[in-house]
């Protein structure tokens, strides 16, 4: 791979978070029967037009306005001609010429630091059904309850050099659109799918024959299907041969990506208006009522952190992966004040992420809610409990599911967590661990600093933990 | 009771009747029953009928008559061009492809005027997926001119024309792309009117080239089309092409009394191009009567110019066939219609399907279509036609900064015998030059009979206004109806009554 | 401009219809007349003219997101020419 650059573009189709269809008044909600949700106008039956929803417009607007795009006042709907029995008018209904979003960017952070994502456009389009290839006696069967269901497909330049940095865009992405409200974002259920183009070239050539990878509904296949994508391109022109401009669909079980023969007609689509849908025109006003009602967005937001609460840049940019992580930091912190700040942001990147990760659930979801949390923080930053001790009463909190703030300091009563800070305690301790270990106070006195440690824990042990350390290191510093 | 000749009666006439109860709903619809089974082995205008629901309809119309409700169209009978959706009726589009297609769904015009109180009696005939200016391209075989068989009736509305014409109905619906309602008017001698595009809603209207159709009534007089369009027409909110216009009363001006002068001050515009080469010598002389009687109602005429009028029928003919090969995609034979009955594999079933679900005519323009959106065609083809048409609008608006109305033929021919110009397409195609270019504008356009060939074929005289225009043609046409009596005028009767 | 017949063919594959090989010398020969008539376009100047899409300058109407609705399936099966639990059936799509 070396000698190579990689060169990736990705366009993503967001389903937008509408209750009806694009062009239809029928359900999007996921699951249902099948066919139950394919109104008239979805199944293309005869005589039946379009009327579009104004939802997914003004999410396309939201969008736009996000990534600081250029809101285009008039957009085309056109169609795009193919034949497949998912796609049931024999066309899509998308825009092709002028698309309701141009441009914009989005910031990536990846180990390398900070980039910026050129965005080409974002346009609205509708989504075709599902094939279920399940043998109904060698045929397949059409479910047509996706069908119209309002897509964004946002479209990248080819800014990305590495797959790591195409999944760091994917996620940004991911997070933006369920931050503004206009996806769900859940990938299983197909909300958030990412195709991407990828194509490699020596450094200093052209830009090499791309290749379109279909079907990437998770970060980690993105990931397998670049990676495999990239090594076969390469591979393939080392041995002689030439890239084919094609559309791939990658295959999770095989690890692969292969030609997809479905799209043989992918050259010619005939794209034209669509007679049936006048332009759409959006008023200046409407894109500056949506302004007004848009939520801080995530990378300001960020940079509030580090300038009000003195957080690290890492740090406020964890905080704001998602709207309900940051609100849920920034209701602890009205709580337990701005200096509190980081140990709040320290709870919440350590032990909080931990367990909502390992038992999978949303940060509204978790059963320590942000008024607890900041409780808790207190306890641990006035000295009441050891970092240790907080740690096992957040667990006991987590099982227990008593969300009230007493909680915590009946825990730390009935499990006896209460640090001991008094100073007269704490001497004797110290005094009595002196005076057994005069050989490793000899040691320290003779300059090596390992031996304060080791008194340290020492004293901790005597103490079953329940010592402040930070008291604990300033007398011993006094005694020695 | 006494029933009346349909072939000589006005919808106009038939709503007194039904007023006073000369006849009933009921009389009347299982007259014009019978009179249909009787013309159609020889008209063949109806694709289908439908006796027990046209029975049932006139009994409620009888009934609401009974007791005091109901409009002027209560209880009168109609038929539907077959491209209407009809809810629980067959609805073909003169296509094997669609042969037996129930709709599950009532179009707009449908619903419309089913609440106006209309009896739906049938379906009618017409040029397949209405490609065609004939009615010969019909799956269900050619429909023949009630004034003379072995000519065409014209089309697309063909089957529509010939039902208003023989007196199987008073009025029919019909749709106009490029002339469909207007020409089969004209060969037929009988009134229609294609509105202003975006006055009847297209929702349920299956669609032939979306930027161009626009529904209309077919009928024996401009005062019966008023009636008919006053009913159709209004916004539709599930068409996005729909306007949002004002619903209109489009008798309001006829009702008004006579004037010495009715049409004193009204500026006929004559496009040169219109009475020019090509156009038979006998329909430039009849529409130069019509003048005459125009001029002696008050009417001044001027000359107007449209200058790119001749490549409407060009522009027609990249446009149409490029929207219709994407419209007519959706025909393929997964969700409903013609699926081929052995295949190998799915391309082979569209392959198939398609092929033998569409005549030859729909597969020409479809293959025309399909070639002039694809890739390197574009611009030179769909494009190019785009901005002519531009052209052809901005034409029409300086000519109507001279004129209130531009008339002129609507076809420079009377109806051709049957069979002779299938073979080229070409030749059929100009039949058009007169009347493509209203659609391409969006503009209002009736036709109105006013003579007869030698041969008893009829003649008919366009009428095209600026856009809303509709109650002045309206006006004008039947101001000239008031005066002359070729709309009056009926063919033998065919078939055993 | 004279269509060759291949290319009808492959016009013929892109509309997903068949054409029978018999067919195609009297196709091309109408093909070829139409788009005879339909080349005398180019002679027009259309330099600076805005194409035209639609009948009337109107603006998209918009309808507001609400589910209206329900569910007809059986209804719209009716005439279908394979269904199967709720399915239309297909030959086997190939991806």
């Amino acid at each position: 791979m070396r000698n190579w650059e990689i060169v990736i573009g990705l366009e993503t189709h967001a389903q937008l978070s509408t209750a009806a269809k694009l062009f239809s008044g029928a359900s999007t909600a996921f699951g249902a029967a099948p066919n139950t949700q394919a109104s008239a106008i979805d199944l293309a039956l005869p005589g039946t037009l379009p009327v579009a929803n104004r939802g997914a417009v003004e999410r396309a607007i939201r969008f736009g306005l996000a990534v600081g795009a250029t809101v285009n006042t008039t957009s085309i709907f056109a169609r795009k001609n193919y034949f497949y029995p998912d796609l049931p008018h024999g066309y899509q209904i998308s825009q092709f010429e002028q698309p309701v979003v141009q441009g914009g960017e989005l910031t990536i952070t990846t180990s390398a630091g900070q980039k910026t994502v050129r965005l080409t456009r974002a346009h609205l389009e509708a989504d075709a059904g599902k094939s279920l290839h399940e043998d109904f006696h060698g045929m397949s069967g059409i479910d047509l309850n996706r069908a119209g269901t309002p897509l964004l497909e946002i479209v990248t330049e080819p800014d990305m050099t590495s797959a790591e940095e195409a999944i760091a865009y994917a996620k940004a992405l991911h997070a933006l659109v369920r931050w503004i409200g206009i996806c769900d974002g859940n990938m299983q259920e197909g909300s958030f799918r990412c195709d991407a183009n990828v194509s490699v070239r020596r450094p200093g050539e052209p830009l090499g024959t791309r290749c379109e990878i279909k079907n990437l509904n998770s970060f980690r296949f993105m990931e397998k299907a670049i990676a495999f994508e990239v090594r076969r391109q390469i591979e393939l022109i080392e041995d002689g041969g030439k890239v084919a401009q094609e559309t791939r669909l990658f295959d999770p079980d095989t690890g692969e990506t292969r030609s997809m023969r479905s799209k043989e007609d992918a050259h010619d689509y005939r794209y034209f208006p669509d007679p049936d849908l006048p332009p759409l025109v959006i008023g200046e006003d409407w894109i500056a009522r949506v302004k007004s009602e848009m939520p801080e967005l995530p990378a300001a937001m960020a940079a509030r952190f580090v300038s009000d609460y003195a957080l690290p840049a890492y740090d406020a940019g964890q905080l704001t992966y998602s709207l309900g992580f940051a609100r849920y930091f920034e209701t602890a912190v009205g709580i337990v004040g701005k200096a509190n700040a980081k140990p709040v942001a320290n709870w919440m990147l350590g032990e909080l992420s931990a367990a909502l990760n390992r038992h999978e659930i949303e940060i509204e979801d978790a059963p320590i809610p942000p008024e607890q949390l900041a409780a808790l923080v207190a306890r641990v930053q006035d000295g009441t409990l050891s970092n240790k001790g907080g740690k096992e009463v957040f667990e006991a909190l987590w099982q227990n599911g008593d969300r009230s703030a007493e909680a915590i300091d009946r825990l730390i009563a009935e499990r006896g967590l209460q640090q001991i800070s008094d100073i007269g305690a704490l001497e004797t301790i110290v005094d009595e661990v002196l005076a057994q270990h005069p050989a490793v106070v000899a040691e320290f006195r003779a300059g090596k600093e390992k031996a304060f440690n080791s008194l340290v824990g020492q004293i901790m042990k005597a103490s079953r933990g329940k010592a402040n350390p930070a008291q604990v290191n300033e007398l011993l510093k006094k005694k020695l | 009771m006494s029933l009346p000749n349909a072939a000589h009666t006005t919808v106009t006439e038939l709503a007194a009747g039904l007023a006073t109860k000369r006849f009933s709903a009921l009389e009347l619809t299982d007259g014009l029953l019978a009179k249909i089974a009787a013309a159609q082995p020889v008209l063949n205008a109806f694709v289908s009928v439908d006796p027990d629901g046209a029975r049932a309809a006139a009994k409620a119309a009888d009934a609401a008559r009974a007791k005091g409700e109901g409009g002027s169209l209560t209880g009168i009978p109609i038929a539907h061009k077959d491209l209407f959706m009809t809810e629980g009726l067959r609805t073909t589009c003169s296509s094997k492809m669609l042969e037996h297609f129930v709709a599950p769904y009532d179009a707009h015009v449908v619903t419309a005027l089913k609440q106006a109180g209309t009896v739906l009696l049938g379906k009618t005939a017409m040029d397949e997926f209405a490609m065609g200016s004939s009615t010969e391209t019909s799956f269900f075989g050619v429909v023949r001119n009630p004034w003379q068989p072995d000519f065409v009736p014209g089309g697309s509305s063909g089957g529509a024309a010939v039902a208003v014409a023989a007196g199987l109905v008073p009025a029919a619906t019909g749709s106009d792309t490029g002339g469909s309602i207007r020409q089969p008017s004209s060969f037929c001698g009988v009134t229609g009117i294609k509105p202003t595009y975006g006055i009847c809603s297209r929702h349920g209207m299956i669609a032939f080239a979306s930027s161009l159709d626009q529904a209309g009534p077919i009928a024996r007089s401009a005062e019966d089309c008023a009636l008919l369009l006053t009913a159709m027409a209004g916004h539709d909110a599930r068409d996005a092409t729909s306007l949002p216009h004002p619903k209109e009363d489009y008798r309001r001006e006829l009702v008004k009394p006579a004037a010495a002068k009715p049409l004193a001050g009204v500026r006929v515009g004559l496009p040169e191009i219109f009475f020019g080469d090509g156009v038979d010598a006998l329909v430039v002389a009849a529409v130069e009567a019509a003048l005459a009687e125009l001029r002696a109602l008050g009417a001044v005429t001027v000359p107007v110019a449209l200058p790119n009028i001749g490549y409407s029928v060009p522009i027609y003919y990249v446009l149409a066939p490029a929207e219709a090969s994407s419209n007519l995609s959706r025909l393929d034979g997964v969700r409903y219609g013609h699926r081929a009955a052995r295949y190998t594999d799915l391309l082979d079933m569209y392959k198939k399907s398609r092929a033998e679900g569409f005549g030859d005519e729909v597969k020409r323009r479809v293959l025309v279509g399909t070639y002039v959106l694809s890739h390197g065609y574009y611009d030179a083809y769909y494009l190019k036609a785009q901005k002519v048409r531009r052209l052809i609008a901005d034409d029409y608006q300086a000519a109507f900064a001279l004129c209130d109305v531009i008339l002129g033929p609507t076809v420079p021919t009377t109806a051709p015998r049957l069979g002779t110009q299938s073979q080229d397409p070409i030749k059929m195609y100009l039949n058009d030059i007169f009347t493509i270019g209203a659609n391409m504008a969006g503009l209002p356009a009736m036709s109105v009979p006013c003579g007869f060939a030698p041969n008893g074929l009829p003649i008919g005289l366009q009428l095209q206004g600026p856009y809303f225009s509709e109650a002045r043609l309206l006006n004008i046409a039947h101001r000239f109806q008031q005066v002359t009596d070729w709309h009056r005028r009926a063919p033998k009767e065919v078939g055993h009554a | 401009m004279a269509l060759s017949q291949n290319e009808i063919q492959r016009i013929a594959h892109l509309a997903r219809i068949e054409l029978d090989d018999a067919m195609l010398p009297h196709l091309q020969r109408q093909l070829g007349s139409i788009f005879g008539m339909i080349d005398t376009l180019s002679k027009v100047d259309t330099d600076g003219v805005t194409p035209m899409a639609h009948a009337q300058p109107l603006a998209l109407p918009l309808r507001d997101d609400e589910v209206t609705e329900p569910d007809r399936r059986d209804h719209y099966q009716q005439g279908a020419p394979a269904v199967q639990d709720g399915l239309y059936l297909v030959p086997k799509v190939i991806e």
